[in-house]
């Protein structure tokens, strides 16, 4: 079975003023259709930079990634992005912004109002249709975001932290919404995360990634089943697994802050 | 309108009230020469007067609410309200696509910016001179006028509208599919409205100076005229009256711009309806 994406000895080099940052060296990664796959690492471990290159926000310095065969070289929406900010537009209702990729496809009328009639069922939103997007809680505003994204049949979901603002109820509620909308719809998706137990709630596969220069430190099929209990020992046990590796990039991530501050 | 508006409403009409009261009675007691200083009692009896029909009603001239609106008064605010809304139109027409090429292209924005940093501090009152040659007297020179002060406003306020567009809404839309045409459309544009509105709200205040001012000088009737030719005729409550006049036709079209804001703007956030 080939691989629906596929990074190929990507590299990431930010140009600063002082020096130039390494954010990514050498990732290698083939992820197969239908995965579900977290990047996990500490802040600075470059797990948004290379989500980032995946969506074609920011490519590679060096290497490539492909999907379905044919390397990035821009944003499209068959990677739908889900951004931890929410990204909603603010001056578009909640169904507008449902509709907002349909109607740049020039889709017609009634296939946008009954696809939109749908996601606003699915994720609980109908009520809200046309409410802006100010009047919503952030967990509403994360399901427009997901709405926004599924309108478009992406086969590729990308997902930036998406619950990384939200309190740790409506964070659980929302995990459980993203499994079932997966389940149902087979997309592939590639969750940025810092939060272990987040990880091993949801992905198929863990990558954890070293703090700068980013690599992949560790690679982990989770094989427990769902719906997953996250005080059950199988949970606990990896959890305990991936906080040591975790920390250990973190323990790096702060000596290099404190490094930082003594140099200047 | 609750009790606490009621209540702040009649608050705020002490002052007034308070200074009216004070000017009748210096005005009765003599005090004040009326060819300087009308008493309020006059003012008002000019105001009416300039207000209603200079004649009687006659059903063979037309209806009667068509004679209800012949009196100068009338004239004069519809002929200043066209000035000041077609000129802020022609200037805000003008200045609203060049602000947004200027806002979302460097070089666009390096090309215009140094002309437009030499004639945005020259009043547009100091145009008068040239405007009259180049359009003589009438509607035109005024209108120029008044575009002009509301043109730089608008831009300015465009510019910095779309420099300030959070690039996680382009990058969110060029996700979505989003193409050069539709971003700029779709995204850019109403992302900017909050300040373009702002720009425009300055812009008509601006106008409405100007319109008195052009009004003048370039033409035969309007407000800013008849308060000038007032005072050819020594007829001080007849300023006083068209002052007032002013200030409320102002505070009308300021009005006017918020409740369209609001409406038009009701999903940012942060306002209050």
């Amino acid at each position: 079975m080939t691989a629906q994406i596929k990074v190929e000895h990507v590299s990431k080099v930010f140009k600063t003023p002082g020096d130039d940052v390494v954010a990514l060296r050498d990732i290698n990664l083939e992820i197969p259709r239908g995965q579900f796959v977290c990047l996990l690492g500490p802040s600075g471990c470059g797990k948004s930079t290379l989500l980032n290159a995946v969506a074609g926000f920011s490519l590679p310095s060096s290497g490539r990634i492909m999907v379905d065969g044919a390397t990035i070289t821009d944003t499209g929406p068959d990677r739908g992005m889900v951004f931890q900010e929410y990204a909603l537009f603010p001056w578009m209702t909640v169904a507008q912004n449902i509709a907002f990729g349909l109607k740049i496809k020039n889709a017609p009328k009634a296939q946008i109002d009954a696809k939109v009639a749908e996601l606003l069922e699915t994720l609980k939103l109908t009520e809200f249709r046309d409410r802006y997007p100010k009047d919503l809680s952030g967990g509403m505003r994360q399901r427009v975001a997901i709405a926004r994204i599924l309108a478009l049949d992406s086969p590729i979901m990308l997902m930036d932290e998406p619950f990384g603002a939200l309190d740790a109820l409506t964070r659980r509620s929302l995990q459980d919404e993203l499994l079932k909308i997966w389940e149902e719809h087979k997309k592939t998706i590639l969750f940025v995360t810092h939060s272990i137990e987040e990880s091993i709630y949801l992905a198929d596969r863990i990558i954890v990634l070293t703090y700068r220069p980013g690599t992949v430190k560790r690679d982990v099929l989770v094989d427990i089943p769902r719906p997953r209990d996250p005080s059950a020992a199988g949970f606990n046990a990896l959890k305990r697994e991936l906080a040591e590796l975790v920390m250990e990039e973190q323990q790096r991530h702060q000596q290099a802050e404190l490094r930082g501050l003594t140099t200047d | 309108m609750n009790k606490g508006t009621l209540s702040r409403a009649a608050r705020g009409l002490w002052v007034p009230l308070l200074i009216v009261a004070l000017w009748q009675g210096a005005a009765v007691a003599g005090w004040l020469n009326p060819q300087i200083l009308p008493s309020p009692w006059q003012v008002l009896q000019r105001w009416y007067a300039y207000l209603m029909p200079m004649e009687a009603y006659d059903p063979a001239q037309g209806s009667y609410a068509k004679w209800l609106v012949s009196g100068e008064l009338i004239h004069d605010a519809i002929g200043t309200l066209y000035r000041v809304i077609v000129g802020f139109l022609v200037g805000a027409v003008l200045a609203l696509p060049l602000g947004l090429l200027m806002g979302a292209s460097k070089r666009v924005y390096g090309w215009f910016n140094p002309l437009i940093q030499v004639l945005r501090p020259i009043p547009p009152i100091a145009f008068i001179p040239l405007s009259i040659l180049w359009f003589g007297l009438g509607n035109a020179p005024a209108i120029f006028l008044i575009a002009l002060g509301a043109f730089f406003p608008v831009l300015m306020n465009t510019i910095a509208g779309v420099r300030q567009v959070d690039s996680i809404y382009l990058r969110a839309a060029r996700n979505l599919g989003a193409g050069q045409s539709t971003l700029f459309v779709k995204v850019i544009l109403p992302a900017a409205t909050p300040y373009i509105f702002s720009g425009a709200r300055i812009g008509v205040g601006t106008a409405f100076i100007v319109v008195i001012v052009s009004e003048m000088i370039a033409v035969n009737n309007g407000l800013g005229f008849r308060i000038l030719e007032a005072r050819e005729y020594f007829w001080s409550d007849k300023i006083i009256a068209g002052m007032l006049t002013i200030g409320i036709l102002g505070l009308a079209i300021d009005t006017a711009m918020n409740a369209l804001n609001n409406h038009l703007l009701r999903w940012h956030r942060g306002l209050e309806h």
